[in-house]
């Protein structure tokens, strides 16, 4: 592993963060398509030798049938090839069909093929070849109806991935900080120490050290493991404190201040006491077992002026740091973020209702708070009006799924994204949403139970992400390329690209990929 | 300091196991058998070992009510024998309008009385018609309480049910010139009404009586479905009356807190009949949410009624009409019609009808309700599964004809328990700690059509396409 290591970082100096192959660590991956071998098979192989896709695998000396990868095949798209290997076997004892599994993964905002789409992207940094609808969901609203204008053929041009720029400044306020751009539009959200795996936490700073951008520590001090990537670790503080200390906040490139989540907008965190283990408590200096309340909000801000003696604050321990205010997304989100401008924030971070990973009640996660589609324009426009665009970045979150629901949000006034869900579905996250209670995750990512939180390694979480970034950074680069492109910050507050299904004639709706209307179960 | 409201709750198993949303599919003749890995004895959840049907001698698909589907089994088997569906059952659940989610969450809270609590971020769809096309606002800084919602501090969740005069006026000797009628409050702004269709035996309706009086809140029942038994438990009913029959029921009106009069014109001239039989008697009026409902209620207003309590349909919308507008729009309308003539504040309205979840009872408030009364919730809480078996006469599946009332009652007080705590989150989260101040409080919410027109429409132009689905 360590050569490996080497010969990744040597290559990476060079260029992009590489790609390799991390498959599932389960036995069975889930794919879109089943493929059966029934008991007729003789093992002759053939169905190995034609298959492209790696369906069949077979190895030398060992002659026996083996299960089929179905999670590979491209299902009935291949019924015309020359190699389909259900048309091909000699004994007919293969079958091919849509795996019923699907019907029961996945929901609205993402469906079973947005999941697979990007366990596929995780494994191999690359697109799918699969027909898997990765950029939509079934919503029926929001980012679900946006869509890309149809691109004018003479824009594009040919550029090489590597000569795209997809990075995005964070300090855009020219005061004494340093400045810092990152090399992805987006960055990892905060997910505390407590709940998620350790393996998950270190795993995803190693991965924003290789994409160079930032992941966050969460309200849930700062793990030992995460000081060797320290230069891409936000550091949070969030109303309840919990880890809060000087020599974190010195460390730090980025200092958030966590006034809100798009998870349970208006209210506090909430960390049950099964995740409160003694590695817990100890790191959030409290009680072993004792659920930990983050109240909300911070109690010692009335108004901006008290809002700006915390910055401050943080400014004096660090001036190094650039500062951020994390907030959710209020009826008045747009004088939010003037206000946060004029209390010194360099960044200021709105997170939608929709969002979020954490445990959180459903009547808050539904109900509370404005979707962040129509929180993005209305502040992009008001920092305009404001003369502050160009002196503030804007980062947003919150239900943002996919590289083309990033691309949308740029283009409707964004600076940059923050990614969570999509990083935990990268380490194959099935958002069956049972986060909270009992042992916490089943599948190892949000617990801390002894068992569990093993399961993970630190740098398979790594490897996924960056894979399943790069896998977005190809389709962001394409995008670029069609409107002739050459920066993702040119992308940024260009609406003008975008267009709402809703709001076009019904003939014009037509050149556009039209909405799924699917009912799911929840 | 007063006594802090708080409902209790308590664990009540449900009798029947409920239908739960997975399936597993086993394909046993390609169990390896030997193995001796079997991911049913790795469950994280124990569903497998914790239910010896589950267990080997699978021979059909087993429907899972606690399975998280969290997929380990699928993935883990060693011969991948292992799938997962979704449970068929589960699909005939309800209707478009009482789906199965809303049924299995509403047992969830019945059966532990905490409210619905998941990771990952919402499910559902981006909006949707009625109440799901409204948004509640959530402020950055203004909080309720200095120690959390569940803190020391109250949240007052209480809404008074009694008229109040427009203003005070004074003789000469400064003592008060008007009648200031008793304050009626009650603890939280549900009520209960019985269902228009179920089995309604009375260990039923005992259950949801009892619970009305456990919280502290009101049944409305019709005078044929009182029994001795329920009789008992009048300081917790609202009889239903006429303007016919009412003084056959006298000894119902004095034993009550509450009398409803069905809504006839000139109901309004029985009024002084009734507070006769029952001095301190708060009267609320029942009609139905149809189209001349606002009209009827701004003509009642000033006649003495304490409360208005409309009628919509199951499904949450108007009665009678062609084109049937939502609850929400129906709401609005009544209200803003008193607001418009000043005199909301004098009287109260409580909505029923389709009010099915605990964020349908924050969003009537916002609408302009005061309260909302429940009917079919009481019926699923008690594990009803909405099968409408009952109504062509075939026995009920999960028996709620034998249930007993102790657990009956629990079941309701755990699931008003639960609704509660989601209104206080939802206050929690609008820095309001009055449930009096939320009603029609529309600015601390966010409305599709507006978010839609002030966010998109100086990007995209005009919206083509009606509707929030």
């Amino acid at each position: 592993m360590a050569a490996i290591r080497e010969t990744l970082n040597l290559k990476e100096k060079q260029g992009l963060p590489l790609t390799v192959e991390t498959p599932s660590h389960y036995r069975n991956p889930i794919g879109k398509y089943v493929v059966k071998r029934n008991s007729n098979c003789i093992s002759c192989g053939l169905c190995a030798e034609l298959c492209p896709y790696g369906v069949h695998p077979r190895y030398e000396n060992f002659s026996q049938p083996l299960r089929p990868l179905d999670y590979r095949c491209i299902g009935f798209k291949c019924t015309g090839n020359d190699f389909y290997c259900v048309k091909n076997c000699p004994r007919q004892a293969l079958s091919m069909g849509l795996n019923p599994l699907l019907k029961s993964l996945g929901d609205y905002r993402w469906p079973g093929e947005m999941i697979i789409g990007h366990w596929y992207m995780a494994e191999t940094g690359n697109l799918p070849f699969v027909d898997l609808e990765c950029s939509l969901g079934y919503t029926g609203g929001g980012f679900d109806k946006i869509r890309f204008r149809v691109p004018d053929s003479r824009d594009r041009i040919e550029i090489s991935d590597e000569e795209i720029d997809t990075s995005i400044n964070l300090n855009k306020r020219r005061d004494s900080a340093p400045e810092r751009s990152i090399s992805l539009p987006c960055y990892g959200g905060g997910m505390s120490f407590g709940s998620t795996a350790l393996s998950v936490m270190t795993g995803r700073a190693r991965a924003a050290s290789r994409l160079n951008t930032l992941t966050c520590t969460g309200e849930g001090g700062y793990p030992e493991k995460l000081k060797p990537y320290s230069n891409h670790v936000i550091t949070q503080v969030a109303t309840g404190l919990f880890g809060v200390r000087e020599e974190t906040i010195l460390m730090a490139p980025v200092v958030e201040f966590k006034y809100a989540q798009g998870a349970k907008p208006g209210l506090g965190g909430h960390l049950l006491g099964d995740k409160v283990t003694p590695e817990v408590a100890k790191i959030r200096e409290t009680v072993v077992g004792n659920a930990l309340f983050s109240p909300f909000p911070f109690h010692s801000v009335y108004s901006v002026e008290d809002h700006k003696k915390h910055l401050d604050w943080i400014k004096e321990v660090n001036p190094n740091a650039l500062v951020s205010v994390k907030v959710s997304t209020p009826t008045d989100a747009d004088m939010v973020a003037v206000g946060s401008y004029y209390a010194g924030a360099h960044i200021i971070h709105f997170d939608g209702c929709y969002g979020g990973t954490g445990a959180a009640p459903d009547i808050a996660k539904k109900n509370i708070a404005m979707p962040i589609e129509y929180a993005i324009p209305k502040v992009h426009r008001f920092l305009i009006d404001e003369g502050l665009r160009d002196k503030v970045c804007l980062i947003v979150s919150g239900g943002i799924r996919n590289a083309m629901d990033v691309a949308k949000a740029i283009a409707l006034g964004a600076d940059g994204v923050v990614i969570g869900t999509a990083e935990l579905v990268a380490l194959e996250c099935i958002r069956c949403g049972n986060c909270e209670s009992g042992r916490g995750c089943a599948r190892g990512i949000a617990t801390t139970d002894p068992e569990l939180s093993c399961m993970l390694p630190e740098e398979w979480v790594e490897q996924r992400i960056v894979n399943m970034y790069m896998a977005w950074r190809k389709q962001w680069c394409e995008l670029l390329r069609q409107y002739g492109m050459k920066s993702i910050k040119e992308l940024v507050g260009r609406s003008d690209l975008l267009v709402h299904l809703d709001y076009l004639d019904q003939e014009e709706r037509k050149s556009y990929q039209p909405a799924v209307k699917q009912k799911m179960v929840l | 300091m007063p006594k802090k409201y708080n409902i209790p709750t308590k664990t009540a198993n449900p009798r029947f196991p409920p239908v739960g949303k997975y399936a597993t599919v086993e394909f046993r003749e390609d169990c390896a058998g030997s193995c001796h890995d079997c991911v049913k004895k790795k469950c994280v959840y124990n569903i497998f070992t914790d239910n010896a049907c589950h267990w080997n001698t699978m021979k059909e698909p087993e429907y899972l009510y606690i399975c998280k589907s969290c997929l380990r089994c699928v993935q883990e088997c060693t011969k991948g024998i292992f799938s997962m569906s979704v449970n068929p059952e589960y699909l005939t659940l309800g209707d478009e309008y009482w789906t199965p989610e809303i049924i299995n969450t509403t047992w969830a809270q019945s059966h532990t009385g905490k409210i619905p609590v998941s990771g990952a971020g919402y499910r559902g769809p981006f909006a949707g018609e009625g109440f799901d096309s409204i948004w509640t606002d959530m402020s950055e800084i203004v909080r309720p309480t200095r120690d959390g919602i569940h803190g020391r501090e109250y949240i007052n969740t209480s809404v008074e049910l009694s008229r109040r005069p427009m203003r005070l006026e004074f003789n000469d000797d400064m003592s008060l010139a008007v009648d200031l009628p008793p304050i009626f409050e009650i603890p939280v702004p549900v009520l209960f009404q019985k269902p228009e269709f179920g089995v309604l035996s009375e260990n039923v309706l005992l259950s949801m009586v009892r619970a009305a009086g456990a919280i502290g809140t009101l049944m409305f029942l019709k005078p044929e479905s009182y029994s001795p038994a329920i009789s008992e438990y009048s300081n917790s009913l609202v009889p239903c009356l006429t303007g016919d029959n009412y003084r056959k029921h006298e000894d119902k009106v004095k034993k009550s807190r509450m009398v409803e009069l069905e809504y006839q014109p000139g109901i309004e001239g029985e009024f002084s009949g009734l507070r006769s039989m029952n001095p301190g008697v708060v009267i609320t009026v029942g009609m139905s949410l149809d189209g001349s409902a606002a009209g009827r209620a701004l003509a009642l207003a000033d006649s003495g009624v304490d409360t208005i309590h409309f009628y919509g349909s199951v499904d949450g919308r108007e009665v009678g009409a062609e084109k049937q507008r939502y609850l929400k729009e129906m709401i609005r309308e009544v209200h803003l019609k008193l607001v418009e003539n000043r005199i909301r504040d004098k009287i109260n309205l409580v909505f029923s009808g389709g009010i099915a979840m605990a964020e349908h009872m924050a969003k009537a408030l916002i609408c302009g309700a005061d309260a909302v009364s429940i009917d079919v919730p009481l019926l699923v809480a008690l594990e009803c599964r909405l099968c409408y078996q009952c109504k062509v006469k075939a026995p009920c599946p999960v028996k709620l004809e034998e249930v007993e009332p102790g657990w009956g009652m629990q079941r309701t007080v755990n699931l008003m328990s639960a609704w509660r705590n989601q209104l206080i989150e939802v206050m929690g989260a609008f820095g309001i700690r009055e449930a009096r101040r939320v009603r029609g409080e529309i600015g601390r919410s966010l409305w599709f059509e507006d978010l839609e027109r002030e966010n998109f429409g100086p990007i995209f132009g005009t919206r083509k396409v009606a509707g929030a689905g």
